[in-house]
């Protein structure tokens, strides 16, 4: 039996149950035992003082990359858990497109043990859609979920194949899980910057928006033709917003994510051939930004997920060409939320609690993303005013590369609780 | 504060065109002038940079650029070291980074770089204290072409504000293509370029560049035009069905010359596939002013290198003399 804890004195953000305002929380037994006003703790209860600070459901990533097995030099299962406990995650979904990639249900049992061993935030794996991600033949999905995948993608890679990803929302329905796709048309791919006039000047190849809606466009297509569920991951060009609209509005099992830095930031980054801008989806235009940004407002785009993904600095300090794709996001998302959401007026604090964890939770039929009563004590605790600098010398994961070192962030997590143990605490 | 205008012309690089002033770019073509007559004695060499150690670093093959550059340096009697990828330390595995590192501890003064990548030049020239001369990155800049470019356009015509220059075929692979429309849009002239939608960049229009997808229209319209070399693997990456077809389409040809409305002047960057973006009897024609291109080349080359080495704009007679 682990001992009562009292959270006092904070105030209570829970969009699940339209609660905010001041409310202590009291967890008992890896749960949300009350939460309300004034509360007395059991004897013997462990009083945490909270004041000042806010509490909400843990938030929820459905996008990682965790790279454990095989890429342990850019970052391991434990890095990653840990990265996300700092950033004010409780729950994150990995990525299969591991080497080997985790296309098997043994490959699935090793990412739960690495993440138990972790002790860091609760790591769900994500089985691998073909095998070995190659796109051609689908994998044993019945055993993956069996071995605990809570979805299948080849992320990293689009299902580029059309009968697949047929044959994939449909036979996934009888598993109950999503097939996220990495919407990229590959023979319109090929670039490593968003198409434009940025690419053009730097001589830069290009990746048009339409390689992304194209492919959108044909998945909402299957995803009506099969009733199976489609997960779009990291939108970033206006017409696959123009195509999920279109999908929501005919009622489609459709959901999508968008990226703190597809929120926030444009394809000008890369010029000065910055690698840190360099991801795929590419950074786009203000025009895109606006279109995810009001698609997320509106509840076209559902969530905002991370897709963190780690490289070396000696994998970034290349010729653009040659750097691979990727933005480490677990530690600053949440301040780069606040900061480009909350802080302008665009998303109530409530609002992005919503898209960051109660709305995962609730696309995916997760425990997560509540506070209320007999729910899993998923806690974050944070100070909403805090500014703070993002300097990557402090983050936990095992790489430092992002476009937005020296920015100043707004709102900064202090606590993480998992099950009701405080598992990250800042000093 | 009035600050004078520093005298030392360029910074530590030159990396490419856009960005620089119309003084700076005139201030270029100005000091080639005087170095145009050096290739022209018996005895090509003057010790303006002399005991200087300068490394062509080629990634990728060149001919033209890499000898023009050499012809530059010695010249202007620089000691000169050239390196090509094949049989490089490039093949086994090191950075671009640590093979000029490596260099640098050789005790070198500049490096002439061409590489595959676009922003290598930048690249190398963020990270090393010599000087770095961009002789071609990728599909970026290919900053000394297009100022021998608009040196030999000045030549022709005297002048290069108000001149309307039109660059042909292939634009989206094109580094020649970029530096020109930065430099010849500085120096206060109209851009246009020519090709199949196929071969025009999206958003090109942003730099300040008109497009016509016939070639009739450009020669109707413009004062020069700059015709690049058709790449033949265009072709197998599908982006235009034959060179023969696009030889019909948009290859510069006498027939099509003649309904111009001005002696349009020729400049090709090499090297030309006659017969497909070019003609022989344009090339070769009155025109063309392809030739004095190459020979301004080595002109253009030694201003450079005299400038990043310290060089005054307007110094470079002086220099000549003193170091005679």
């Amino acid at each position: 039996m682990s001992r009562p804890m009292l959270l006092r004195g904070g105030r209570v953000v829970d969009p699940s149950q339209g609660l905010d305002g001041p409310a202590d929380v009291l967890i008992e037994e890896e749960v949300i035992a009350a939460v309300g006003p004034a509360l007395q703790g059991p004897d013997g209860a462990e009083i945490v003082d909270v004041s000042g600070l806010v509490l909400s459901p843990g938030l929820i990533d459905l996008h990682v990359h965790l790279r454990e097995p095989g890429g342990e030099h850019k970052e391991t299962i434990h890095t990653g858990s840990h990265a996300a406990l700092a950033g004010g995650f409780t729950t994150v979904w990995a990525m299969p497109n591991t080497d080997p990639p985790i296309d098997d249900p043994a490959a699935v049992g090793y990412v739960r043990l690495a993440a138990r061993a972790a002790r860091g935030t609760r790591v769900m794996p994500i089985g691998a859609a073909s095998i070995g991600q190659k796109g051609e033949r689908m994998t044993e999905v019945g055993e993956l979920v069996k071995a605990g995948a809570v979805a299948v993608s080849d992320d990293g890679a689009p299902v580029w194949d059309t009968g697949l990803m047929r044959r994939l929302l449909e036979y996934t329905q009888t598993f109950g899980i999503p097939v996220l796709q990495h919407a990229e048309d590959r023979s319109l791919a090929g670039g490593v910057m968003n198409e434009g006039a940025v690419a053009t000047a730097l001589g830069l190849r290009g990746l048009p928006n339409a390689a992304e809606a194209c492919v959108v466009a044909r998945d909402v297509q299957l995803a009506e033709l099969t009733g199976g569920h489609l997960h779009v991951c990291h939108v970033s060009a206006r017409q696959s917003v123009e195509q999920l609209r279109l999908a929501k509005e005919k009622g489609l099992p459709v959901t999508a994510e968008v990226t703190p830095h597809h929120l926030t930031l444009t394809d000008e980054m890369c010029r000065g051939y910055n690698t840190e801008a360099k991801v795929n989806p590419p950074l786009r235009t203000a025009e895109d930004v606006e279109a995810v940004t009001q698609a997320l407002l509106d509840g076209v785009i559902d969530v905002i997920a991370t897709d963190h993904a780690p490289h070396t600095y000696e994998e970034k300090e290349q010729e653009f060409d040659y750097a691979p794709f990727g933005i480490n996001g677990l530690e600053t998302a949440f301040g780069l939320c606040m900061r480009a959401l909350v802080q302008t007026g665009r998303l109530s604090l409530s609002e992005l609690v919503d898209r960051m964890s109660c709305a995962p939770a609730r696309i995916m039929g997760l425990e997560g993303g509540t506070l209320r009563r007999g729910a899993p004590a998923d806690i974050v605790v944070f100070d909403p005013e805090e500014r703070w600098t993002v300097d990557p010398a402090d983050f936990r994961s095992r790489s430092r590369n992002t476009p937005i070192a020296g920015w100043e962030l707004i709102g900064r997590v202090h606590r993480t609780l998992v099950g009701g143990e405080i598992r990250f605490a800042r000093n | 504060m009035n600050q004078p205008r520093p005298e030392v012309a360029l910074g530590k690089d030159l990396v490419g065109l856009e960005g620089l002033s119309r003084e700076t770019i005139t201030g270029i073509l100005d000091t080639a002038e005087p170095f145009k007559e050096i290739s022209e004695r018996a005895i090509k060499k003057v010790p303006v940079l002399r005991g200087k150690t300068i490394v062509n670093l080629f990634f990728e093959p060149s001919t033209r650029t890499r000898i023009s550059f050499e012809f530059a340096e010695k010249r202007l009697g620089a000691d000169t070291v050239n390196i090509s990828s094949s049989g490089s330390s490039v093949m086994k595995g090191e950075t671009l980074v640590d093979t000029a590192r490596n260099l640098e501890a050789m005790r070198i003064d500049m490096v002439v770089i061409r590489h595959a990548s676009s922003g290598a030049a930048r690249f190398l020239a963020d990270r090393i204290p010599s000087n770095v001369i961009n002789g071609g990155d990728g599909q970026h800049e290919h900053p000394t072409q297009a100022l021998l470019d608009m040196l030999t356009l000045r030549d022709r015509l005297g002048r290069i504000e108000g001149l309307k220059v039109c660059i042909v075929g292939d634009i989206v692979h094109s580094r020649v293509a970029r530096s020109n429309i930065f430099g010849l849009r500085a120096l206060g002239a109209e851009v246009a370029v020519c090709g199949p939608r196929s071969l025009i960049p999206y958003g090109i229009e942003e730099l300040g560049v008109e497009t016509f997808y016939h070639i009739e229209d450009a020669i109707e319209w413009a004062d020069a035009l700059n015709i690049l070399r058709l790449q033949l693997e265009r072709m197998q990456t599908g982006f235009i069905p034959s060179l023969r077809e696009y030889n019909r389409v948009f290859g510069v040809t006498r027939a099509r010359l003649e309904k111009a409305p001005r002696d349009t002047v020729i400049l090709h960057p090499g090297p030309m596939n006659r017969g497909v973006e070019i003609d022989s009897a344009v090339a070769d024609g009155p025109q063309s002013v392809i030739l004095p291109q190459v020979t301004n080349g080595v002109a253009v080359r030694m201003a450079v290198l005299y400038l990043l080495a310290g060089g005054v704009f307007g110094g470079a007679e002086a220099a000549k003399q003193e170091s005679a």
